[in-house]
């Protein structure tokens, strides 16, 4: 028998999203796709219009009346408890019942014949208030004392007063912007009522069993009565990892209510309107350095705006100061967290978790030492890179895999940046309108849950008897092709093509007390689960294999397609068949846990993160000192994905983060009026990234040398998150070309998001 | 006249006719709960996500053209004579993929896919007109599509390569093409149609004249020609627009003539059907037509739309003022025209009365001079200006015999800038002239700040585009090359 050279869909190979030409067709079921049961209804929110107010009454009596409208739903109605906390801090009503805390706040659903009448009858409600004072901004709400929305971390190391007295000290002020996912398939539930207290939640959350467990504790029933499925999404990014709580415990309330199928989903301006986003910042740094631009004492707060709830809040500020050292080691450091109480909707997790917050103060910090000392940027970056004078961080774990130096090195040399910087140098200094800018910078970024029991995953691996293998696992598919990689694992383990596993979608019935797919863990956990089930099968199958041929357990051995029994080979499909005959177990249960990790909150101190992933990015910029508007010319990437599980996914992984990023440092801007309405709440106002704003050259590559000196799945890094930190070099390079007209005398201290506007009125204030 | 009940089109190939339509169906809704037909998605009901593209095939002139539209925003109404295309019709009868389709999947065009088949259609309409499209064309076609996932570089990579997997010419809705544009000529009965769901009604008149006595029997009426501003009164503000008045389909209102005196545009000229003769005469305005919304608002929107709803923020009245475009109203027989700034009275407030529609707009033929249109907003594409303005310098003997500079977003209304004007007009062409007139624009001008921009940056921005205009005249390189 000829033997196959290798199989279809391995490790370490280029493979095709495995949902691709459903994609491309159409035929890609999304939740509000899956077919309707007669007779199902359709839920909409009523929302608040006043940012803070005390409820006098509200009057649903014509909402009720409206024809086609079934019924309606208040906190009265909920037979368990009116609250969708996901760290149960219990402070996250479902309905307000007598506070209204932020412009948008769900009050009631409505549930009617049609998603138009509902929406409609929503609008009926008559909601007396009395009116509260407002903060939405996080700079007002401190002025104004309002309270923290969970504990504040304080992170510290070596004496921050003795440092201080280096020779040179800066202290300043950094906004930066918060973040609307803006995924295209915006919330939705779709609830169906089954026997006893049971019901199953289709939905499109990154979080099944959260969300399982708050239908559960909103009905008042145990959690063995819920199902929810997610069989894809159209998009996650960290919006739906909590947030689709509340939409599936009203869906579920509506159905059991009812007795009736029942979907809910927002238009994108409620979706926009009333769930969270990532946290704007607003940062106080003091960094004190040396004449060649070392850093010796860094001292910071981070102040973010997090809502009218703690939500996520207190993990995303922690990981904000996690990040506020980046690459860079800091002799004596101080950093404190301030998660703010404001009137703005609940923010929530965003790709990075508050990581980028913190790099990009740290990044502002070297520019600060850069402009000071007159020296390039990167000069200064290198000059702090861990390893050279230290390698603790702020919260004492030891960097221990660093491989920047190189990173940024073959970056450097790639991308010819000394040569470019030359040249950019000298175009400004011939003082046209348009000014060019330049700049290169690394991220490193701290991989796991610092929550350490999320830190674990399970699987459930199935082989028919006709070979045909079926692979479930906790994580969940949002486009980042989490369920191609995790059957290519599957795939490698029994040596058989990719396309002989069905991937199936996520479900509490078959892996309960999954951690949300996010913190970029999804690979890592949930490969290394399946692998584990894999490994189970195959450990039986070779037990079995050892009796009936009397071989030794080397000889049986597993490849492409068949497997090979002391010389003896048979086809994989013939072989399980027989196994099944001698009634060997053909599925498993697997389950990982990250080894090595811990971490001790209240002294700041521990292994909060299995490994680091390590990405630059250098770009090229003009800019158009008359109107601020400007143009990414070129951006080259190195980025770290250890040895990659599907470079070409990753690939896309990195391309995508990027350009992600770049709309949060740019145009996308959040804005709230005097009345604390967010008036960017569509993406007719609220300006994602398009083709034409993607850099004009765009050369991104991954460090095919690095390999996870961790013992990762394959030797694989995580990637959904790394990268979203690179395109800090465009924000930097727009901030040169603005420097330039002062003759970088200044540090142009752009906030972000640099929109045209703050470019503009950065120049003007350089200019004087 | 005879009137039909009932709106007919082709879908997917099948001939479509449906009797209960409401004023503001959408063709989205038609699509995805009425047929099930749950490719197209809905991603921001407005317009700007393109989630929603379809294709819609339409008779013109030059023969059967397909466009790529947003059905969220689209009227079912208005599809009468059309031929709808979704993207579960491109694979076609064998199941194979269509090329588009295949270098989607090839180039890793999709992560999440929910943005997919929007590109698909997007880039499907392009490739049938441009086999081989540069990435500047590729970008211009997608600017409707947001992506949240793939940061767009492998679906341009897809697009440059999709005539690597097929000729557009053997796609099987090439191959229809004759077929189709004979089954939509027998659907032209030349009737009024008239339809109703029993709570709204939708009219589409048979001609120019019909829509003058439709308007006459019910003045109180909307009028709605590419909806891309009435389809989100819907929408967003779930208004009744009951009855609808729909003008897209009227051929005389869709025509464009070239006069003596200028260009003469029927109101129900789209942006995209305007683009190629407005780009002959005046040249400075091919790059900023393309800033206009996306590519499937270009392919619905209508300059008259664009001007009779009054938006201070339109992108077509300043650059028209500037060129002195003019307006011809109409109502029952009663013609009168004006100038194109004498339209806007006040916010929400035209010179329009109950009954008259606007018919045409005439753009001057060119007389020379100096002309530049600039538009400023966050994102470069598929954005509304914080500020919009069009100039018109003519220049006799060294020195300048007449300006016309006109902004939108720095005031209630699309205005001309009368300070700065009169600042400019018998000074010597050159530098100091302009200064004059920025510093003048501040008495012309007190700007609004909102989520847009700030008014000092309005002001400030507005006062630049003076020094811009300046510099780019005498030579200098003053602009971004993409701006």
């Amino acid at each position: 028998m000829k033997q196959t050279v290798s199989i279809q869909g391995g490790v370490h190979t280029d493979l095709h999203h495995d949902s691709a030409i459903k994609h491309v067709t159409g035929a890609a079921e999304y939740c509000d796709d899956i077919a309707e049961p007669v007779d199902t209804l359709h839920a909409y929110l009523g929302t608040s219009k006043i940012a803070h107010a005390r409820i006098k009454s509200i009057d649903l009596g014509a909402v009720r009346a409206a024809p086609g409208v079934v019924g309606v739903l208040t906190a009265r109605d909920i037979p368990g408890v009116n609250d969708v906390s996901p760290t149960g801090r219990h402070d996250e009503p479902v309905f307000a019942t007598d506070t209204i805390e932020f412009w948008g706040q769900p009050l009631f659903a409505v549930v009617a014949e049609s998603r138009d009448i509902a929406r409609r009858a929503a609008e009926l409600a008559v909601v007396e208030t009395e009116a509260l004072a407002h903060e939405t901004d996080v700079a007002s709400a401190m002025d104004a004392g309002y309270p923290h929305v969970t504990d504040p971390l304080k992170l510290e190391r070596g004496d921050v007063r003795e440092g201080q007295k280096a020779p040179r000290r800066i202290k300043g002020q950094m906004r930066v912007g918060g973040q609307d996912h803006m995924y295209l398939e915006g919330h939705i539930a779709f609830a169906m009522p089954g026997e006893d207290e049971d019901v199953i939640v289709h939905s499109s959350t990154q979080h099944p069993s959260e969300a399982q467990h708050m239908v559960a504790h909103v009905l008042g029933v145990p959690s063995n009565a819920v199902v929810v499925n997610v069989r894809r999404m159209g998009g996650g990014f960290g919006g739906k990892e909590s947030q689709m709580n509340l939409f599936c415990a009203v869906a579920a309330l509506a159905a059991k209510t009812w007795n009736r199928a029942v979907k809910i989903r927002p238009d994108r301006d409620q979706d926009m309107e009333s769930t969270g986003k990532r946290h704007d910042f607003l940062v106080d740094y003091d960094v004190a350095f040396d004449e060649t631009g070392r850093i010796q004492a860094v001292e910071g707060q981070f102040a973010a705006r997090c809502g009218w709830t703690s939500d996520l809040s207190g993990p995303v500020t922690d990981r904000a100061l996690f990040h506020a050292d980046n690459a860079y080691y800091y002799p004596h450091v101080r950093l404190t967290s301030r998660p703010m109480k404001t009137n703005t909707v609940s923010n929530t997790a965003f790709r990075g978790f508050g990581g980028p917050q913190g790099v990009i103060a740290a990044e502002r910090m070297i520019e600060e030492i850069a402009y000071d000392l007159g020296r390039d940027p990167l000069e200064i970056r290198k000059a702090n890179f861990y390893g050279i004078h230290g390698d603790v961080t702020p919260y004492h774990q030891t960097v221990e895999d660093n491989i920047l130096p190189r990173l940024v090195e073959d970056l450097e040399q790639d991308c010819d940046y000394q040569a470019r910087r030359a040249a950019v140098l000298a175009q400004n200094a011939k003082g046209g309108i348009i000014r060019k800018g330049l700049a290169l910078t690394p991220v490193k970024f701290g991989i796991s849950f610092t929550a350490t029991w999320y830190n674990q995953a399970g699987s459930l691996v199935h082989i028919y008897n006709d070979g045909s293998i079926m692979l479930n696992h906790g994580g969940t598919e949002m486009g980042q092709g989490l369920n191609t990689k995790v059957a290519q694992v599957v795939a490698d383990a029994f040596q058989v093509d990719f396309d002989r596993i069905k991937i199936t979608r996520t479900t509490t019935e078959k892996v309960p007390n999954t951690s949300a797919t996010a913190a970029s863990s999804g690979t890592d956990l949930n490969g290394m689960a399946a692998l584990n089930a894999c490994d189970q099968i195959k450990a039986r199958l070779v037990d079995w294999a050892v009796g009936r041929w009397n071989v030794t357990p080397d000889e049986v051995q597993f490849h492409p397609n068949q497997v090979n029994i002391g010389g003896e080979v048979i086809a994989f499909n013939d072989f399980i068949k027989m196994a099944y005959m001698a009634r060997v177990q053909l599925w498993a249960a697997g389950f990982y846990k990250t080894p090595k990790i811990h971490w001790d909150r209240e002294k700041g101190m521990g292994r909060p993160f299995y490994y680091f992933a390590y990405g630059a990015a250098a770009a090229e910029v003009s800019v158009d000192t008359l109107t601020g508007e400007y143009s990414v010319d070129r951006v080259d990437v190195l980025h770290d994905v250890g040895k990659s599980l599907n470079p070409v996914l990753d690939k896309g992984q990195v391309e995508g983060a990027f350009v992600q990023g770049m709309g949060w440092l740019t145009t996308e801007e959040l804005w709230w009026d005097d009345a604390g309405r967010l008036r960017t709440h569509a993406p007719s106002t609220y300006k994602i990234p398009l083709a034409s704003d993607v850099p004009r050259e765009f050369n991104v590559n991954l460090a095919d040398w690095s390999e996870n000196r961790e013992l990762t799945i394959k030797r694989s890094k995580a990637v959904g998150e790394p990268p979203f930190m690179l395109p800090i070099c465009v924000f930097e390079a727009l901030g040169m070309a603005v420097a330039s007209v002062k003759d970088y005398a200044e540090c142009p201290r752009l906030d972000a998001p640099a929109t045209p506007e703050r470019v503009l009125m950065a120049i003007e204030r350089l200019r004087g | 006249m005879q009137t039909r009940d009932e709106i007919r089109f082709l879908l997917n190939g099948r001939d479509v006719a449906v009797q209960a339509v409401g004023a503001g169906d959408t063709l989205l809704d038609f699509l995805r709960i009425d047929r099930r037909l749950t490719g197209t998605k809905e991603g921001c009901a407005e317009g700007d996500c393109g989630a929603c593209t379809v294709l819609v095939g339409r008779l013109t002139p030059t023969g059967l053209r397909y466009e790529a539209v947003n059905a969220c925003i689209r009227f079912l109404a208005s599809l009468d004579g059309c031929h709808v295309v979704t993207v579960e019709y491109l694979q076609g009868p064998d199941g194979r993929l269509n090329p588009v389709q295949q270098a989607m999947v090839e180039h890793h065009g999709s992560q999440c896919g929910f943005c997919t088949p929007g590109f698909v259609m997007s880039l499907y309409a392009l490739w049938m007109e441009t086999a081989r499209p540069t990435a500047q064309e590729v970008e211009t076609a997608i600017q409707g599509n947001l992506c949240r996932c793939t940061g767009y570089a492998p679906i341009i990579r897809a697009a440059l390569a999709i005539n690597d997997y097929g000729s557009a010419g053997a796609d099987h809705l090439a191959r229809e093409r004759a077929s189709v544009t004979d089954r939509l000529m027998a659907l032209r009965d030349g009737r009024r149609v008239s339809v109703s769901d029993g709570t709204s009604r939708a009219i589409l008149p048979a001609d120019v004249d019909d829509l003058a006595a439709v308007l006459a029997e019910a003045p109180g009426a909307t009028i709605v020609a590419g909806a891309t501003d009435v389809g989100l009164w819907v929408t967003k503000q779930l208004r009744d627009i009951s009855p609808a008045v729909f003008i897209g389909q009227i051929d005389g209102l869709r025509k464009i003539d070239r006069r003596d005196d200028g260009v003469v545009l029927g109101a129900g000229v789209t942006y995209t059907d305007a683009q190629d003769i407005i780009a002959e005469d005046y040249p400075h305005l091919a790059a900023y037509w393309d800033r206009i919304a996306g590519w499937q608002v270009r392919n619905m929107g209508t300059i008259g739309g664009n001007i009779a709803n009054g938006s201070p923020i339109g992108d077509t009245p300043p650059v028209l003022i500037a060129l002195g475009a003019t307006i011809t109203l109409r109502r029952g027989g009663e013609r009168r025209t004006l100038p194109l700034e004498a339209f806007f009275v006040d916010y929400g407030k035209q010179d329009r009365s109950a009954g008259e529609f606007v018919e045409s707009v005439t753009v001057p033929r060119p007389r020379g001079g100096h002309h530049a249109a600039y538009k400023i907003s966050k994102r470069r594409d598929e954005d509304i200006s914080s500020v919009a303005a069009g100039f018109n310098i003519q220049v006799e003997n060294g020195v300048i015999a007449s300006a016309r500079v006109a902004f939108g977003g720095m005031a209630a209304t699309p205005k001309r800038a009368a300070a700065a004007e009169v600042a400019l007009e018998g000074q010597p062409w050159g530098a100091p002239a302009f200064e004059a007139a920025a510093r003048a624009l501040t008495s012309d001008f007190t700007p609004l700040s909102d989520m847009r921009a700030t008014s000092e940056y309005r002001m400030k921005v507005a006062q630049n585009l003076f020094r811009r205009f300046w510099l780019e005249q005498s030579g200098e390189d003053a602009r971004l090359k993409s701006a």
